[in-house]
């Protein structure tokens, strides 16, 4: 009996055809693909993208060369060399990010006791020459005045309440 | 032709004439071959619920031409121990018949290049002949992928011929013909005059067999990307990558078109015998519900339609699933129908063979 009814329905196409209605549904459906360079996906106040080094609103960098960040982060990929300053106290004379090996575990910044580097939203970057993916201490402290708005914004108690 | 046009070119030789008309129909041809790629990769996009290509020109609608460009200044790399003749003729070989078979396609009563009387047989043997371009390719590239494929290609393509053939056959019966002209207007009548009905089981193996000739998938284990990489083609590139690629969507037209004359009525309009004869006189909306090449063309691209709707719905057959299925289930089938159409064409059975 249940023979003659798999040969019924394999006769009559009817996976076949139900195969069919489902792709066909879909072909009619609403598509939501995002069209990347003019429309972009939301990102939640917790990405981790390219790295900066913060200062204090008087221009005073918050780094004090703690080597936390050095010491944690699992990609090895952050390089310190520290100095005393003339006025007695302790920064760093070398702040190297390797982007090769980053893996944007965002650990630097939670070891990080004065919030110092941070990963900001920036996900668009590109490099053309070997050694181009070395940041130095001055460019991630570049990119820190140039997003500390939007970097400040997202630490704020409660960014991600709304 | 109206006499305007007969008159305007009476002057050139027939032979020009013609050859001036076939050399457009295959430019013509080959730009709906171009578009049914894109066609294609705009259907599957839809129905895997993304948009497909739209990012050259408006709506990607210059995607074919771009892709045809980057073809044309690629390298054509030639295999150190490849047959060099064998090699460079392989993509011609295929793609030939697949245009050839276009001479005797009727697009209206009028409307054709060829109106030759045994031009089912002339289909036959044009849409057989593909598989030497498969077979060839597969053999001069030197290379055990290529060879698989060809290998996997010629006994597909042999065990589905047959059950095609007696497809086929079942049209010739009821139809009394070989040439396609007779045949669609056998079907004269309504929707369901037309062979798909009587002929049904025929009608789709016809077009089972049909997706397993132009080695599309579920059937394509010929190219099995995951088993062979590209099959019989892996190793051409560049333009002799192209031309396979546009013989493979120029014969699924084919088929297509086929399949919409021999069981779909070809250029009969469907509203036949439901609109009024006066109607059919109205300027502009009489003609386009009569019959006319317009319903050629539509239900030929439905069935394209459903080339590509296959492939998007149906993973691919293994080897001896496509063996089974055309020897043990549609070769019977047909056999068995071609017996029943007998019955019924003994005792007339109205209206289709009466």
């Amino acid at each position: 009996m249940n023979r003659i009814r798999n040969l019924i329905r394999s006769f009559t196409l009817s996976e076949l055809l139900n195969g069919m209605r489902l792709t066909g549904r879909r072909f009619a459906s609403r598509k939501f693909t995002v069209q990347y360079p003019e429309e972009k996906t939301p990102q939640s106040p917790r990405f981790r993208g390219l790295h900066a080094l913060r200062e204090y609103p008087n221009g005073e960098e918050r780094c004090i060369g703690c080597k936390l960040c050095e010491a944690v982060c699992p990609a090895l990929a952050i390089t310190i060399d520290t100095e005393e300053r003339e006025d007695g106290s302790r920064r760093t004379t070398r702040y190297d990010i390797d982007l090769f090996k980053c893996v944007y575990c965002g650990f630097c910044e939670e070891a990080c006791p004065v919030d110092a580097v941070v990963e900001t939203r920036i996900f668009e970057y590109a490099f053309f020459e070997r050694g181009e993916q070395v940041m130095t201490k001055e460019m991630l402290l570049e990119v820190g005045r140039k997003h500390e708005a939007q970097i400040a914004e997202d630490r704020k108690p409660g960014s991600l309440d709304h | 032709m109206t006499e305007w046009w007969i008159e305007l070119t009476s002057p050139v030789p027939h032979v020009l004439l013609v050859s001036a008309y076939m050399l457009v129909f295959m430019l013509v041809l080959i730009g709906c071959v171009a578009y049914v790629t894109f066609a294609e990769r705009k259907v599957l996009g839809f129905m895997q619920v993304r948009v497909g290509p739209n990012r050259v020109g408006p709506r990607g609608l210059g995607q074919p031409i771009a892709d045809a460009f980057k073809l044309m200044f690629k390298e054509m790399i030639l295999p150190r121990d490849a047959d060099r003749f064998l090699f460079r003729v392989a993509p011609l070989l295929s793609m030939t018949p697949a245009l050839a078979a276009w001479a005797v396609i009727p697009f209206s009563e009028n409307l054709r290049f060829a109106d030759i009387n045994a031009g089912l047989l002339y289909i036959l043997a044009m849409t057989s002949l593909g598989v030497y371009g498969v077979i060839i390719a597969g053999w001069a590239s030197n290379s055990k992928y290529a060879l698989l494929g060809s290998l996997r290609s010629a006994a597909q393509i042999v065990a589905y011929e047959i059950a095609m053939g007696f497809a086929l056959v079942g049209v010739l019966m009821a139809s009394g013909s070989l040439r396609l002209g007779d045949i669609v207007g056998a079907q004269q009548g309504s929707v369901l005059n037309w062979y798909w009905l009587p002929l049904l089981p025929l009608f789709l193996t016809y077009l089972i067999s049909g997706v397993a000739e132009t080695n599309r998938a579920p059937f394509d284990v010929v190219e099995g990307e995951s088993e062979i990489v590209a099959g019989f083609h892996v190793e051409y590139s560049g333009m002799g990558f192209a031309v396979f690629f546009l013989a493979e969507y120029a014969n699924i037209i084919l088929i297509s078109g086929l399949t919409a004359l021999l069981f779909l009525g070809g250029w009969l309009s469907p509203l036949e015998g439901i609109v009024p004869e006066s109607v059919l006189h109205v300027p502009y909306l009489g003609p386009v519900l009569a019959s006319g090449p317009h319903w050629f063309v539509a239900k030929t691209c439905f069935f394209i339609f459903c080339f590509l709707w296959f492939r998007a719905t149906f993973p691919r057959y293994r080897y001896d699933q496509i063996m089974r299925l055309g020897w043990k289930v549609l070769l019977p089938l047909t056999l068995v129908w071609i017996f029943v159409e007998g019955v019924l064409l003994y005792f007339e059975l109205p209206p289709w063979f009466d």
